[in-house]
This record gives structure tokens, sequence and C-alpha cells, in this order.
């Protein structure tokens, strides 16, 4: 029999991780909502990030700065080079690529996160840096309840916490500025906005922007749980069952689907792993995102799919 | 001048419906299946430039022949009928590993039923051919979800086959023969008798499948099959209303795509790497299909050739070029600027062309007929 403690840790553990595959998650619900773009370049982007702050941060911090204006400096320099990114991305290949159908647009992200791999790894150095913003030891509670109590990672909770404030910020940002309504315009229909007088271009800048800031958040926390390196772009590719269980446009869906991945992804890897030859964690997210949309195509709270001819 | 049809009369129905309507189409093919089953083996066999060594065979033409295979499959899923298909990678893997098993004999103990059961090895081609059936087995199955998911949805619930196949080739060691390092040796290349062994003869062994395939594809797609595929591409609530079963047409699709992909993830294993590990066969192999197709142009049998050399000889380039030149540049940095510029020229292409180099070949056509007096 399993234990009641041991299930609650892996459960608690799963979800805590399931909120930092949200983190990523995001980001392409923000694009994908706005632009109709399915943004595959948003790991590369988490990567390109997170070694701008970790290279900026170490340079500022052998200069002599004390930490804090470090790390105001680092934030300040990564997030000059994400809006620069974003730009340089609407500028050169979403911009001209208008109106093309989705798949090419999907390709022609693929090809920006080969450029930005590229050129993360050419300027920043392609080693694995440490990073340190949060605290990384673990907390152990409800010792009186069970046996050894519940272990629960310090970083876990910072990351959850950041999640909650950002989607909060986000919504916030979306219901209640002027930019914010723009954008949910142009997301309902970009010729419909155009026609009302809304940039277009700068609406998709934004969008970019807010992408990039995202994922620069997102290497915050991931860079201090596994060190900047390239490996982080591989988040993409966790993030994709997370965004299609919770849909690919509904910005609770992705915490939601995140939630589920990470939980089901641990319980299955510790409760079912063994029996079946370990390592399921690789696929087991993916698999449960075809059983979801086997039911709900368009995820679970995604928008409802109507075709008319 | 050259490429024009007048005086071409059509006076029979054979004739209108013929698969390369225009004398010069015909005469264009066979001066180039001429030169890739005569000429390239006789120079390469004399040794006359470019064929110096065995590089320009074993380094280009082998993998842009079994890659070209692979994209004509993709193609047909994802140019004809419409599937976005991010899988192609684990069908390729499907092929390979389900040859090898087929080749060196299969033994299955069913210890709880008392017997087992056995198939000895079969004849290399068989493997081959069955390899192919397998995968479209198994692409069938993966197909279904595609009759309620749609588009990218569905591309991403093909990475589920991508990843699943890349674990199960990982970690059951019944697939790789218990071989400790999970690394895989083929088996010698017997065709009836005839032993495939110089890369002139890997070589022709490709070609003739690649060419074979070919003429059956492009028969295929402009038959009643590939009509249905098309419409279902197209749009399919509309091809439903108009008595086109989807579950028909779409399964159809992945399990003819499934079977050539599986046949060139054998050619693959077997012909050109000889021996493989399951990351031949990994999402990055997926990826470069699916740009082949879209490069060379969806829904052109052409275009995934063009596509499967442009992908394929593109990088090779970049990496010839700096050592050749001189320029003294670390290895690092060349692979860095190397991904630059491929995806610079990917984003680059896209803009400029998105419907692909079928599309510019088309356009070169219509210029062509005109010259020398354009309108």
């Amino acid at each position: 029999m399993i234990a009641l403690g041991q299930f609650l840790e892996v459960l608690i553990g799963g979800l805590m991780s399931g909120v930092l595959y949200s983190l990523v998650a995001l980001g392409f619900v923000l694009i994908f909502k706005a632009s109709g773009v399915f943004n595959y370049a948003q790991g590369a982007m988490v990567l390109l990030a997170g070694l701008a702050l970790v290279r900026a941060l170490d340079l500022l911090i052998a200069q002599g700065f004390p930490f804090w204006a470090a790390i105001v400096l680092g934030i300040g320099f990564a997030a000059a080079i994400m809006a620069t990114t974003a730009w340089l991305i609407e500028r050169l290949v979403i911009g001209p690529l208008v109106n093309q159908d989705a798949l090419t647009l999907f390709m022609s992200t693929i090809g920006v996160t080969f450029v930005l791999e590229g050129a993360a790894e050419m300027i920043f150095g392609s080693d694995v840096y440490p990073l340190r913003l949060f605290p990384t030891d673990a907390w152990f509670v409800f010792e009186g309840l069970f046996p050894g109590g519940i272990l629960i990672n310090k970083l876990d909770v910072w990351g959850a916490l950041i999640a909650g404030i950002l989607v909060a910020g986000l919504a916030l940002f979306f219901q209640h500025t002027k930019t914010g309504r723009a954008l949910r315009a142009v997301a309902d229909d970009h010729l419909a906005a155009h026609s009302v007088g809304i940039p277009i271009s700068w609406i998709w800048f934004v969008v970019w922007l807010v992408a990039g800031l995202v994922a620069l958040v997102a290497a915050t926390v991931w860079g201090t749980k596994l060190g900047v390196q390239f490996s982080i772009t591989f988040l993409a590719l966790k993030a994709l069952p997370v965004l299609i269980i919770g849909g690919l446009t509904s910005i609770p869906g992705a915490i939601a689907g995140g939630l589920i991945v990470g939980a089901g992804e641990k319980i299955a890897e510790v409760f079912l792993g063994p029996s079946i030859g370990g390592g399921i964690e690789y696929w087991f997210a993916y698999v449960l995102a075809l059983a979801v949309l086997l039911v709900r195509p368009q995820g679970l709270f995604g928008e409802r799919i109507i075709e008319r001819i | 001048m050259l490429y024009r049809e007048t005086s071409q009369f059509k006076t029979t129905y054979a004739e209108d419906m013929a698969i390369f309507p225009i004398r010069q189409d015909r005469i264009a093919l066979g001066v180039l299946l001429g030169i890739a089953f005569i000429g390239l083996p006789l120079l390469a066999t004399f040794h006359i430039w470019p064929f110096g060594g065995d590089y320009l065979l074993w380094a280009i033409l082998l993998p842009f022949l079994i890659l070209a295979l692979a994209a004509i499959g993709t193609n047909i899923l994802v140019g004809y009928c419409g599937q976005i298909s991010l899988g192609s990678g684990a069908f390729m893997a499907i092929g390979a590993y389900s040859a090898y098993k087929l080749a060196t004999g299969v033994h299955i103990p069913l210890a709880w039923l008392g017997f087992a059961i056995s198939i000895p090895p079969l004849p290399i081609l068989a493997s081959i051919l069955l390899g192919g059936l397998a995968a479209a087995g198994v692409g069938i199955l993966f197909g279904i979800p595609s009759l309620r998911i749609k588009g990218l949805y569905l591309a991403v619930a093909t990475l589920a086959a991508q990843f699943f196949f890349d674990w199960v080739f990982l970690r059951v060691p019944w697939f790789t023969n218990y071989a400790p390092s999970g690394s895989v040796n083929a088996p010698e290349l017997n065709f009836f008798g005839v032993v495939v062994q110089t890369p002139i003869e890997r070589y022709l062994l490709c070609l003739t499948f690649v060419t074979v395939t070919a003429i059956l594809a492009k028969n295929l797609v402009r038959g009643n099959l590939g009509r249905q595929w098309m419409a279902i591409r197209d749009m399919d609530i509309a091809a439903e209303l108009i008595g086109i079963r989807p579950l028909y047409a779409k399964l159809t699709a992945f399990a003819v795509s499934s079977f050539i992909v599986g046949v060139a993830g054998a050619l693959w294993a077997f012909v050109y790497l000889g021996s493989w590990e399951p990351l031949a066969f990994s999402l990055d192999r997926s990826l470069d299909l699916l740009f082949m197709v879209i490069i060379g142009g969806l829904g052109s049998i052409m275009g995934s050739f063009v596509g499967a050399a442009f992908i394929l000889i593109v990088p090779i380039m970049l990496n010839l070029i700096p050592t050749e030149l001189g320029v003294p540049l670390s290895t690092e940095t060349i692979t860095h600027l190397q991904l630059i510029i491929f995806g610079s020229l990917i984003c680059y292409l896209l803009i400029k062309e998105p419907r692909g180099f079928a599309r510019l070949i088309s356009i070169g056509k219509e210029k062509l007929r005109l010259w020398p007096f354009p309108y």
C-alpha cells in the first residue's frame, strides 16, 4: 500500500513543477491569442533571456556592483534584449508573413528558433551558468501528521508565487489598460481591429514583448533550478502538451494544464514507472494530451471551434 | 521556343490523361532518369570528376534519395491531405526497427500460454516492405485522432507518437535484440543472391526504390484517392458533404504516408547508416522532413525532391565554406553561425515564396512557355 504521505508529497511536488511548465506555456498562449502564431521559439526565448540575465549579472558583480543593483540592471538589460528581439521578429518575420496559413507561420518560428539559439549562444557563450536568485533548499511540513513529513522545495513555492503574480498582472493588463483592450480586439479579429484604427504591428510588437518578458520570468525560475544552459530550450517541448490540454487560447487553461501535466507526470513516474521501465516522464504528458484532445478537441479551456462552410 | 505545346495534339482520352502530357516534360524526365541510372554510376565507376572518392555518393546522393523518399511520404500526409504531422521521424524508426526484427528473426515467447511465436529471418526485400507495412499499421492507429483533432492541435498530438516511440526503442531491449549498447547493426543486404555493398550498388538500390515510389505516388495523387485527400485538405466539412468519407480518406493518407516513410526509414538504417541508435530518428528528423515538404512545396512530388536537396545540402555547404575559405573560426562559432544562417534562410524563403520551390518551378515553366516573347 502506498503511504498517504508519499502520495501527497509526489502530488504537491508535481503540482509545483507543473506551475513552472505553465510559466513557459503562458508565453505561447499570449502570442497565439493575439496573432494566431504557434510560437515554437518560446523555449529559445527563455534561453536568450536567461543567458542575457546571467551574463549581465556575472559581469556587474565582477565590476563591484552591490547585489541588488546588479539584479535591477541585469533584469533591465535582459528586458532590453527581449524588446529588441520582439521588435526584430515582428519587423522581419511575422509582419511580412501576415495572412499566411498557420503551418507556414509555425515553420517560420522554427526558423526563428534556430537563429535565436545560434545568436544567444554565440553572443553570451554556451556553458552552463548557475543563477542564484531564489533559495533552492527544501522545507519539511506536516511532520506531525506523516512520518518524515512532506518535502517541499522552496524554489517551487517561489515559482508558484511568481506565476500567480504574473497571471494576475496579465489579467489586469488585458482587462484594464488601453493597450490590453487593443490586444484583445486584435486577438478577436485583426482585420476589424485594423479598420477601427488599432495599429496592428505595434500591437504584435507588444505581444511579442510581453511573451519575451514572460520568458524572462520563466528563465529566472528555471535558470535557478537547472542553471542557464542549452537544454532549457527543450522546455518548449514540455510546454506543448500543457498548452494543448489547457487550450491554445486560454491563460487560465495554461495554468490548469500545467497543474494537470505536472501532477500526472510525477504520479505516473513514481507509481507506474517502475513497472514498465522508467523514464515515462518523457512521453506521458503527450499521451495525456492526446487523451484529453479525443474528448475535447479544443482543449479543456479553449474556445469552441465552430466550423462553417 | 523550346517549351511549347504547339502541335502536340491529343487524339485519345488516354493521351489526354497521361501522367506527363507535354512532350518536353517526358524528354526531360527521360534524360534525368538516364543520367541518374546510367550516367552517374558510370562516372562514379571510372572516378571521373566530381566522383574523386565516394564522398559525393555517400554523403550527398544516398541521404538525398532516402530523405526525398521520406519527404514524398510526408508530403502525401501534410501536403495532399492537410494533416500536419510532427511524427514522421517515429514512423521512420518503426520502419527501420520492424525491418530489422523481421530480417533477423522474430521470437516472441508467450510463457503464460506455453508456446512462442517464432518467425525465421525473412529475405531483406520482404523485411523492408513489411517494415513499411508495420509503420502503416501504427500510422493508422495514430491517424485515428485526426478524425477529431485538427490543425496545430493534431501536430502536437502526433508528437505523442514521436516521443513514445523514441522511448520504446530506447528502453525495450527486445527491439534491439538485447544489444548492450542499444546500437544495432544492419544485416547483410542480400537481394535474391545479389549482395549490395559498394556505394554505387547502394545508390542504385535507393534510386530504384525512389523512382518506383515517386511514380506510384504521382499516379496515386492524381487519381480518385488523391482527389479525396485534396478535398479533405481544402475543406473537410465540404468534402464530407459531397460524399467523401473522412474516415477512409484520412486513414488511407496516414497509411500510405507512413508506409513510404517507414520504407525510407528502413533504407536509411540498412543502406545508409549501417548501424544506428534510436537517436537517428529523433524529433529533429521530423522537423527536417516537415521543412523539406514546406520549402519544396506542399502538394508536389517534384517539390519533395527539391526540398530534400535543399535541407540536406545547405548545412553541408555552410559547414564546408569556412574551411574551404580558410576563415579562422572555432568549430563552435561555425556551428552557431550555421544555425543562424540556416534559420534566416528558412524564414527568408518562407516570406519570399510561402508555397515553396514547386511554385517557383511552375512560374519558371510558365515564363519558359512565353519566352522569348513575353506578352
